[in-house]
């Protein structure tokens, strides 16, 4: 078991003080629904908790002419029953609205399920494709990097000892642009993605595809930004041909493993079929708006 | 290892506790307060059978520090009946016999009260989804479904 | 059974008597209980799935200032082989004790090693580090198919196969091997027009109990011992804890708790005996509870099996001859349910020529326990596979092949009796009636329907009825109460006496308050407790009318008992319980009655099974759309409970079907030890499950009840699996059909 000590800091400021003068191996608390678990098997350990429930911005979302800044530790309960922010991000909310049981949802955050980076997180290929940015805050300051650049390997990302995630920033969508987020699970609920896929389309005037994002999770060490797949679906109308062509990009992108969650072959080839599923709906939710 | 002091309300009442930082607050409510009736399934948030809820929302007691309890209003299974009352959901469950071995009841009753309280109104898929991080093994849940959506009729005063 | 009876009690829907306790969160199960100044036990598991122990050093535990007490398999005093029955499966009491802990040798990831009690779960658990142990890894042996080759690693030296009409002369891992046979198949299949033979592969799976394993106990000075734990027979836990000890029975108590599910694998110990070691030698009440994964690595899972299953018919579907093979994993020590494998294969039809030969081979993985009519699920998925392939083959509704061939009263069964009256044909009537067989598919649907049978058990079980001098009364029974059994006792009694049910208050007694009762399984509880609580109600009547008797001066028999009233049929006086109770001191004593049984003729019950599905034909991901389950309960006492268990059996079978499945890495090591990766249905992975109660009572009970809590589990098997077969137009015949297997299965399709 670990021993641990536990802070709850109410102020940014003072979370990363207790972070970086830690005498002893520190994790940041958010839900807790990931680093509970985590902390199961551990023998003689200890560990510095510290708690950022109790900083208000950290539980905060402001949704304005910008864009959503998310504090990342606000509940996925909370944030899914966000009528205003499904309205212009529905894919994050669906993705969001994935994690876990409602009990999980009543801790787990978007902040994070991000900070775990697990290549499997629902909501990181929902970020991507909204191009969201992460704001760090550490005792040298903040700093602005994008999701892409947060992520670097199998439950890693760029922060170093004594920072926090403070901020996730969402850029306000163009005009007729929407997005969607759907994961493979063998159940209807409860599972880790097998394979997912979120996409970003937006359209012009006459319904052609302007710009678009495609992201995969679950199918290599991080989420994937698939260039080729976005490329498939621009200057099209979204028709049948250009969603195959994205969904067989998006698993030409996939280099997954084997687990006991899924084969390399099958999530190869279900990443292409969510790839597909998903840009057809975000085309529908594009056209509606 | 020294021991926080805790204070906070349960089912209404100030209660104070001391735990180990690491305890969750399933541990603390089983171990410590000797509220048993919130039950351990899996210790990891997939059964549903620790479900309380922490100022007023649902969550898996076994996911919480006891802690995190400091200044929350929790409230569990022992908190739904009133002066030896049962409550509607309770009842239901009785009636439409939606229990057999009965280890997943306190969680899913607990679960109900959260859906109906957010919720009063829901189809069999919304109350199918709400409920789908409560396990139960022996009844294949089609009676507790019944008991969801009656009782739900009944305190919405429908029935 | 006499003619039909009029029914006050049995058939209502009524509120169980335990119901409050369960809604409230007062009942108490088996982690529930703390004892003053006890101390937590935790166990030592192996790393790997096959090793040599060369050597344990428990120094630097046993110096450590938090632990109170180990304990290793030296503790044991001295066990010898010896065949064993307690609980559904037969053992070897050295098996047994080397399940608990392990000697030598390490059979399983996971397999317990030594166990540590400490003053805190968490100071228990971490001093485990402190004990060093050197191993020899060895190769492990994961598939029954593996493990039978000649060259596969052999998991006990000392294991010759049973069974061979040559004695075996090198050890295998094939413990034993049966045959069972009537007629002459090679005959049948000469007659058949059409013959299907196929493989079939089952998976290893879990009961999946939602609570873990768990027990308190306390061992005194005096040599007394108390046991508080969760167990579907607390008698057999008394029986194994006792010799594994070497106790008298009379020093050991055992308080069964609430069960939070069991369904076969909470009939055996794993945690109770090495917990009385570490209080014994620590001289404090123990509490040990598994975690989940150690429910999945260390607790008893239902046999993954591979079995060969080969039928033939005639044109109009007369089945001529059915033969199989069946292999099934029993986990590192040998008895696996093969038995009732064998025997209840072909056991819904009515076949002159049958051939079964059944295998029980050990492998590296748990040591298998009952799950819900052990055996019978994996073996008649893969007869009632081919059986469907049949009728699609020869344009033969799948229910009229079955009317054809369906067994009835004087089927003589592969094993043994000969059928008395059963309720298959009337099964498949519903089934053919029902709303879903009559309602259209539409694409990418499919349909499945299979049948299913369980024998159900008698056996030992004792009731004491306690009547209170203001008339109402205790009921002692000692059967582990685990879907609402006391609900059904209460009523029955109730039913016999003619009194209100709430004035009879079940309780499950412990080993002291009443005598030996068989272990909860084989669906024996309302049957044969039920006969008891009966027979002992029939007890408490007799006294009544004699003490009634007594008041008016005559004889018992010119008393009458009706409605809880005795009668003068010399006179017009009557005298309620209440009244004969109230003045029992006066006419005699106080009043209780006994029922003692050891019941036969349990009655053997059929259920028919139908499935729709839809699959997602680019995903390979299945959804159960509707489900109707039908089973003869003979008499359902409580109705609801008896629907709960058909909905029940359906909803684990689905799950077998579906996802569940123990996933092993190469090195011998479960890979989703959890109920995340375990996946078991959710309530959004299911329909409403649809019920009809078949009645064709019992002849040797006097209710005529059937056993019900087994039989729903057979059918789903093959009635889910056929339905996928039939959406997607390949056959499935391995287990569990997975999004990953279904999608391969269209993909080699085209
Ligand atoms: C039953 C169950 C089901 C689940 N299902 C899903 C699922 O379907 N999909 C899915 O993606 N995940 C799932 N998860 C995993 C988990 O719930 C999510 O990843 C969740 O979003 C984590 O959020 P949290 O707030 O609980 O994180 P925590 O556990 O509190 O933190 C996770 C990690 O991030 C760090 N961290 C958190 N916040 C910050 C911050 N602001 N700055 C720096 N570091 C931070 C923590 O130190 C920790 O290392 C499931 C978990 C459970 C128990
Ligand atoms: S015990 Fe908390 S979810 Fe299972
Ligand atoms: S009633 Fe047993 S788990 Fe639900």
């Amino acid at each position: 078991m670990v021993s641990v000590v536990y802070k709850a800091p109410d102020s940014i400021q003072a979370a990363i003080s207790i972070l970086s003068e830690a005498e002893i191996a520190t994790k940041i608390l958010a839900g807790g629904t990931d680093l509970l678990i985590q902390m199961q098997g551990l023998v003689n350990e200890s560990r510095l908790f510290v708690d950022i429930k109790k900083i208000p911005e950290m539980m905060q979302a402001t949704l304005g002419d910008q864009g959503l800044d998310l504090g990342p530790s606000m509940c996925c309960a909370e944030f899914t029953a966000r009528e205003d922010i499904r309205a212009v991000y529905p894919g994050l909310v669906e993705a969001a609205f994935l994690i876990g049981s409602t009990q999980v949802q009543g801790r787990a955050s978007v902040g994070g399920n991000l900070c775990n980076s697990s290549p499997a997180a629902d909501t990181i290929p929902a970020l991507m494709v909204n191009a969201a940015i992460c704001v760090i805050a550490g005792v040298k300051g903040e700093r602005s990097v994008s999701v892409e650049e947060f992520v670097t390997g199998v439950g890693t990302n760029c922060m170093e000892k004594g920072e926090l995630l403070k901020l996730i920033q969402l850029p306000r969508p163009a005009k007729n642009t929407s997005d969607a987020y759907l994961r493979f699970i063998p159940r209807t609920e409860m599972d880790i993605a097998v394979a997912g896929a979120a996409v970003s389309v937006t359209l012009d005037d006459e319904g052609v595809c302007t710009a678009a994002r495609v992201s995969i999770g679950a199918v290599a060490p991080t989420a994937l930004l698939v260039q080729e797949a976005a490329d498939a679906l621009i200057g099209t109308k979204l028709d049948d041909k250009a969603l195959q062509a994205a969904g067989d990009a998006a698993s030409a992108a996939a280099s997954p493993i084997t687990d006991r969650r899924g084969t390399v072959e099958y999530r190869r080839h279900v990443v292409g079929v969510l790839t597909k599923r998903a840009a057809q709906i975000a085309a529908t939710r594009a056209r509606g708006n | 290892m020294s021991k926080t002091h805790v204070t906070t309300t349960i089912n209404g009442d100030v209660t104070e506790f001391l735990c180990e930082p690491a305890d969750t607050l399933l541990s603390v409510l089983r171990n410590e307060l000797q509220l048993t009736g919130t039950k351990e399934g899996c210790g990891s948030g997939d059964c549903g059978a620790c479900s309380v809820t922490v100022n007023g929302r649902l969550v898996c007691s076994c996911l919480v520090l006891g802690v995190e309890a400091q200044g929350a209003e929790i409230g569990t299974i022992e908190g739904i009946e009133s002066a030896e009352k049962l409550h509607t959901i309770q009842e239901k469950f009785l009636e439409h016999a939606a229990l057999q071995c009965g280890i997943c009841t306190p969680g899913l009753i607990v679960s109900t009260k959260a859906l109906l309280d957010e919720n009063p109104d829901p189809t069999e898929e919304e109350a199918r989804y709400y409920l789908a991080g409560n396990l139960c093994r022996c009844t294949g849940y089609d009676k507790i479904i019944r008991a969801v959506l009656d009782s739900a009729k009944v305190m919405r005063g429908a029935a | 059974m006499s003619e039909a009876r009029e029914f006050k009690y049995i058939g209502q829907r009524t509120i169980r008597p335990d119901g409050y306790d369960k809604v409230t969160g007062r009942a108490n199960y088996g982690a529930d209980l703390s004892l003053p100044g006890m101390i937590w036990g935790k166990i030592l598991r192996s790393p790997h799935a096959h090793a040599n122990i060369k050597n344990i050093d428990l120094s630097k535990a046993q110096a450590h200032p938090d632990v109170l007490a180990i304990a290793t398999y030296q503790d044991f005093p001295h066990v010898q082989s010896e065949a064993f029955q307690a609980g559904e499966v037969p053992t070897d009491i050295i098996d047994l004790a080397r399940n608990v802990l392990a000697d030598d040798k390490v059979l399983y990831h996971g397999h317990a090693i030594a166990a540590i009690a400490a003053r805190s779960e968490s100071a228990a658990q971490d001093a485990l580090s402190l004990i060093e142990v050197e191993y020899e890894v060895l190769p492990p042996v994961m598939d029954v198919a593996d493990a039978m080759k000649p060259e596969a690693a052999v998991l006990h030296n000392n294991m010759f196969t049973q069974g061979l009409a040559e004695p075996a002369d090198k050890a295998s891992n094939i413990a034993s091997r049966m045959e069972l046979k009537k007629g002459d198949v090679a005959a049948g299949f000469a007659l058949a027009d059409l013959v299907v033979e196929r493989d079939f592969y089952t998976p290893t799976v879990h009961q999946g109990y939602i609570e873990p394993h768990a027990t308190t106990v306390r061992f005194e000075e005096n040599g007394q011992a108390m046991v508080w734990c969760s167990t579907q027979g607390h008698f057999d836990v008394r029986a194994s804890t006792a010799k594994l000890l070497n106790m008298p029975l009379g020093k050991l108590k055992v308080v069964a708790s609430e069960i939070g599910g069991g369904f076969g694998g909470k009939t055996t110990v794993y945690l109770e005996p090495v917990a009385l070691i570490l209080s014994r030698k620590s001289g404090k009440p123990v509490k040990m509870v598994m975690t989940r994964d150690e429910v999945f690595r260390a607790s008893g899972p239902g046999s993954a099996t591979r079995s060969h299953v080969k039928i033939g018919a005639m044109k109009d579907g007369t089945i001529t001859a059915m033969q199989a093979s069946l292999c099934f994993e029993a986990g590192a020590f040998k008895g696996s349910p093969m038995g009732p494998g064998c025997m209840t294969v072909f056991t819904p039809y009515d076949v002159e020529n049958m051939y079964i030969e059944g295998y029980d081979v050990v492998v590296n993985k748990p040591k298998v326990a009952a799950y819900r009519a052990p055996g019978a699920p994996q073996a008649e998925f893969a007869a009632e596979m081919v059986i469907n392939e049949i009728a699609s083959k020869l344009g033969i509704d799948p229910i009229e092949l079955r009317l054809r061939n369906a067994a009835k009263e004087g089927t003589q069964t592969v094993y043994g009796p000969k059928l008395k009256r059963v309720g298959l044909v009337e099964c498949l009537e519903a089934a053919k009636n029902s709303p879903q067989y009559q309602s259209a598919l539409k694409a990418n649907q499919g349909r499945g329907l299979a049948a299913g049978f369980w024998f159900n058990i008698g056996g030992l079980s004792s009731v004491t009825i306690n009547m209170n001098p203001d008339g109402s009364g205790t009921i002692l029974e000692g059967s582990p109460d685990i879907g609402g059994s006391r609900a059904s006792m209460q009523m029955m009694a109730a039913e016999e006496l003619g009194i209100p049910i709430d004035q009879l208050k079940p309780l499950v007694a412990d080993t002291e308050h009443v005598a030996y009762n068989a272990t909860t399984g084989g669906s024996r509880t309302t049957f044969a407790t039920g006969m008891a609580v009966i027979e002992a109600a029939q007890d408490v009547v007799r006294q009544l009318k004699e003490r009634a008797a007594a008041v008016w001066n005559i004889t018992a028999e010119q008393v009458d008992w009706a409605d809880g009233v005795a009668i003068n049929t010399t006179g017009d006086d009557r005298l309620t319980v209440a009244e004969i109770c109230k003045d029992a001191e006066k006419t005699g004593g106080q009043i209780a009655g006994t029922g003692n049984i050891n019941a036969r003729g349990a009655g053997p019950s059929f259920a028919v099974h139908l499935c729709d599905v839809e699959v997602d034909p680019d995903t390979g991901k299945v959804d159960v759309i509707r489900y109707t389950a039908i089973q003869d309960a003979g008499k359902a006492i409580h109705p609801s409970y008896v629907e709960g268990q058909y909905q029940g059996g359906a909803a684990q079978g689905i799950g077998w079907a579906l996802n569940e499945e123990y996933i092993y890495n190469k090195d011998g090591i479960m890979e989703n030890a959890g109920f995340l990766d375990y996946r078991i249905p959710l309530a959004s992975d299911l329909p409403m499950i649809e019920t009809v109660i078949i009645e064709i009572p019992n002849s040797f009970h006097p209710f005529g009840v059937r056993g019900v809590g087994e039989t729903g589990i057979v059918p789903p098997l093959a009635a889910v699996a056929t339905a996928v077969s039939e959406a997607i137009g390949v056959v499935m015949t391995d287990l569990p059909c997975s999004p990953p297997r279904v999608l391969a299965a269209i993909h080699g399709k085209s």
